[in-house]
């Protein structure tokens, strides 16, 4: 373990994703020294995430050549677990802990996956959509596999292709969503033209029939691992054997560190103004930090927060302003027509966990207690993951709301979040 | 709301760890009992609290109910559930120096006279028995029957014992006034009603003295930090000897090595005091001290991840001794109050001089050096 | 083209792609628990990007860390199965 040492730079970004990547270009080309914080491998985030032996999709990679032209640092394997306005953030990475000091922060961490609890989610093999995606962009072999890609929103179509594409047996795509919900937001779709030719080409890539609407996974069953998955339609069930089960329900924002930063909440979206400033002074924050809209806005919203964490900015050239509404606006459309369908409340069995780190499972949930009392009296939502993966679920469940965040964030060990304190003992 | 058709022979106000045990006792001998929080049941310092069942002598009284309320706990414990995760891991108080061992020593008669089982550990026995110490520690007083548990779950646990004999339970109900006779209530987005009983026992812990001014309570503040599973790494609770000695940091802050293993392989590390009023925030320098202290004495802590830390509030005493027994100035009151960082240990010996005073009984022990008027009178305090 | 490296997984030996998520490799060669849980389920990767936790392995005798932020190399020593 090491000690720790500080760095000072003029913007500190977190997240290295697509609003993170266009928020430390602007501040950097507007001659801010700038660094940009991610716990990935690689730039990219999630969405912009590609296999090693490919390239990044054309936009990502405009905008890294971009980035690297700046003097903008990034900092990799890198996670924030503690910060505090003036005190700075405590990242730790590879080479040890770090206070990053900066008087402009931009808080671009993404967003999550949200996943309901159903009857045999916890088996391996089954994962969410966005993590399998993450997985074979890593080097996962699906090859001669059996997958269902099931859940909602506008992910399923693009992975189920990928996966397909790597050579996997697409055995059907389920989404949640009722045609006529969908039909309306093809429609909207008119605006977006490149959105509609994707959907198409996605489409083109599996087998006919295959995308079922109104369609969710009820059970998966295996021992050791998913062997095979129950799909519903209505009152119509079909059992499919299955070797990988892509399962999500949508994006909700990462906002923890956020939270950490004292920044404003409402609804589980960072509240920010019209160039991105959060209620702290000094902290920005863009993309689906602020509501889950996709690539689009993120990027334009990076944009304007990098330019107003670099000066003094409070009017935003129209042409950003008209990119980033537009994005909202598609985001809008998008929620409305991926809303989850009430039944999905009801998947979980009494005996199916729903607290993964804790083992908790449904039946030990008591609904007339408070969200704080499920986690006093069970350890709902109090294990490593604190929170992120059940919090969405338990709010979904019971209408708790997630509750204080306290650091550090993301587990570090306690030698790494104290460098500084825990200097080597002579072991005997 | 309305006015409860059958008065309650007892109100209880505080379903934490104190007030479950006392509508417990109460209801175990026959009485009708209400038990109201204006949370849940140990949603208050109860919840935040490490679950040392601990034998603690800085004075006779401390002594006499520490180590009673521990064998009513170990009565308890073959019915505890499995949620309690009661388990009698001991307590090794560690000495850094050979002074301080010479003080465990005498610390050790003292303990042995009152009945309770301890053993000196040179360097080499506490090495062996607690292998991931640093080394060169002069060795440890071990007190093997010690426990630790979960304490959500016990206090529980009391108030299904309770309510089992009859007692009720009204969560989410605010005592805003003990009155002569009873009590006003407001539950949540109701309207202000009254509950009659002739008995009232102020249970609130660090609230206390707003329903009785006057209550010489003070919330003292104290870090936790827990890690992830690493079941092995330590067998006992782990409390350094030397605590005095490290004691005053800055800003009048104080910090003490107490390391604790839980059943679910987690360690519980802390621990603080600091008097600043309700500011629940995590203070860096102090949490700093503390980790410094603990990673002192136990090195591989700072390769265990850590999964989360808190705050809570002991409700402190002048004296350090808590506040058990009627307050005269109005009628039927008694308070059961004030136990500071011994809230978990002395709840059912607490429970016990509660339901004999009520009952005007004799209790186990003297109730005499906890008796809350003992604040009101100038120089009353020189009681052991 | 990236190098293949060698880690040991398990006590067995396995050519991987260096710089490939751990996780992504131990999935390759087919692990399917990657930890237990607390009531003794078999666990395996969910998110991908480092929040669920359930890829936790023991790396280097270090447990609890989360395979999928790991990249693979040269000479890592994995265990799976441990809490």
């Amino acid at each position: 373990m090491s000690n720790a040492h500080t760095v000072e730079f003029d913007v500190a970004v977190v997240g290295g994703g697509p609003a993170g990547i266009a928020a430390a270009t602007r501040a950097a080309e507007h001659g801010r020294r700038v660094v940009i914080i991610d716990s990935g491998i690689a730039p990219g985030g999630q969405i912009w995430r590609h296999a090693q032996a490919s390239a990044p999709p054309r936009i990502a990679q405009q905008w890294l050549t971009r980035l690297s032209e700046t003097s903008a640092q990034w900092m990799l394997q890198a996670t924030v677990v503690d910060g505090e306005v003036q005190r700075g953030l405590t990242v730790i990475g590879p080479e040890g802990t770090v206070r990053v000091r900066a008087p402009r922060m931009v808080i671009a961490t993404g967003a999550r996956e949200l996943f309901i609890p159903f009857p045999g989610w916890t088996l391996p093999n089954v994962m969410g959509v966005g993590g399998a995606q993450a997985m074979l962009k890593g080097g996962m072999a699906v090859r001669g596999k059996r997958v269902v890609v099931a859940g909602s929103g506008p992910l399923l179509l693009p992975v189920a292709a990928a996966m397909a594409r790597a050579g996997a047996r697409i055995i059907g795509v389920a989404e949640q969503a009722s045609t006529r919900r969908l039909g309306a937001f093809a429609l909207s779709l008119w605006s977006h033209p490149s959105t509609l030719v994707a959907a198409a080409r996605y489409r083109a890539a599996m087998p006919l029939n295959a995308y079922r609407t109104q369609t969710w996974v009820e059970r998966a069953e295996g021992v050791g691992r998913v062997e095979s998955v129950t799909l519903r339609t209505g009152n119509r069930r079909q059992t499919e054997s299955c070797d990988l089960l892509c399962c999500s329900y949508g994006l909700v924002p990462g906002i923890d560190l956020a939270r950490l930063l004292g920044c404003g909440i409402d609804g589980g979206r960072v509240i920010v103004d019209g160039v991105q400033a959060t209620t702290v002074p000094g902290v920005f924050s863009a993309g689906e930090t602020t509501g889950v809209a996709g690539e689009a806005p993120a990027i334009a919203e990076g944009e304007i927060a990098g330019l107003a964490a670099a000066s003094s900015m409070t009017s935003v050239d129209p042409a950003l302003r008209r990119r980033q509404q537009a994005g909202r606006l598609f985001a809008d459309r998008l929620r409305e027509a991926f809303r989850l369908h009430a039944s999905l409340r009801t998947l979980a069995a009494p005996d199916t966990i729903v607290c993964r780190c804790e083992d908790v499972r449904l039946r030990d949930l008591d609904p007339s207690w408070t969200g704080r009392q499920a986690k006093l009296y069970t350890r709902a939502g109090m294990g490593p993951c604190q929170g992120a993966v059940c919090g969405p679920a338990l709010e979904h469940l019971f209408t708790w709301s997630a509750g204080s965040v306290r650091p550090p964030l993301l587990a570090p060990s306690l030698g790494a979040w104290m460098a500084d304190v825990t200097k080597t003992q002579p072991r005997g | 709301m309305t006015v409860s058709s059958r008065s309650p022979d007892v109100i209880v106000v505080g379903a934490g760890v104190i007030g479950a045990a006392c509508a417990a006792a109460l209801s175990l001998n026959g009485l009708r009992v209400m038990l109201l929080d204006a949370d849940f049941a140990g949603g208050g310092s109860t919840g935040v609290a490490m679950g040392h069942i601990v034998v603690l002598d800085d004075s006779d009284a401390q002594l006499a109910l520490t180590a009673r309320s521990r064998t009513l706990w170990t009565e308890l414990a073959p019915g505890l559930p499995r949620d309690c995760e009661d388990e009698r891991r001991g307590t090794l108080w560690i000495a850094a120096t050979d002074a301080e061992l010479a003080a465990a020593r005498d610390r050790g008669r003292v303990l042995a006279m009152h009945g309770v089982e301890t053993a000196i550990l040179n360097e080499r026995e506490l090495a062996r028995q607690e292998p991931h110490l640093r080394a060169g520690l002069a060795g440890a007083l071990f007190v093997p029957d010690d426990r630790v548990l979960y304490p959500p779950a016990a206090t529980r646990h009391l108030v299904r014992l309770a309510q089992a004999r009859g007692a009720t339970l009204r969560e989410g109900c605010a005592v805003e006034a003990i009155v002569a006779g009873g009590v006003t209530v407001r539950e949540r987005g109701g309207a202000s009603s009254t509950i009659a009983s002739a008995v009232v026992v102020n249970a609130a812990g660090v609230d206390a003295p707003i329903l009785t001014p006057g209550l010489p309570i003070v919330p003292r503040k104290g870090h936790l930090i827990i890690t992830d599973r690493y079941p092995g790494l330590c067998s006992s609770q782990l409390v350094e000897l030397g605590y005095l000695a490290s004691a005053h940091g800055a800003g009048g802050a104080s910090t003490a090595f107490n390391v604790q293993p839980r059943a679910t392989g987690q360690m519980l590390i802390g621990s603080s005091r600091e008097l600043v009023g309700r500011d629940r925030g995590i203070n860096e320098p102090v949490l700093r001290a503390m980790v410094r202290r603990a990673v002192d004495f136990l090195p591989d802590l700072a390769n265990c991840s850590i999964l989360r830390t808190w705050t809570g509030f002991r409700p402190a005493t002048p004296d350090n001794l808590p506040l058990i027994g009627r307050w005269d100035p109005i009628d039927g009151l008694w308070i059961a109050a004030g136990h500071e960082g011994l809230g978990i240990t002395t709840a059912l010996a607490t429970a016990e001089i509660i339901t004999a005073g009520i009952l005007s009984q004799a209790s186990p022990i003297s109730p005499l050096p906890f008796s809350p008027m003992r604040t009101m009178h100038p120089g009353a305090a020189e009681l052991n | 083209m990236a190098a293949l490296i060698e880690i040991v997984i398990d006590g067995e030996r396995h050519q991987v792609v260096e710089g490939m998520p751990l996780a992504a490799a131990l999935l390759r060669l087919g692990v399917t628990t990657f930890r237990t849980s607390v009531q003794g389920e078999p666990r395996a990767p969910v998110c991908g990007m480092g929040t669920c936790f359930e890829c936790r392995v023991t790396v280097a005798g270090r447990a609890h860390q989360r395979s999928c932020l790991i990249p693979c190399s040269a000479g890592l020593i994995v265990e799976t199965r441990h809490a």
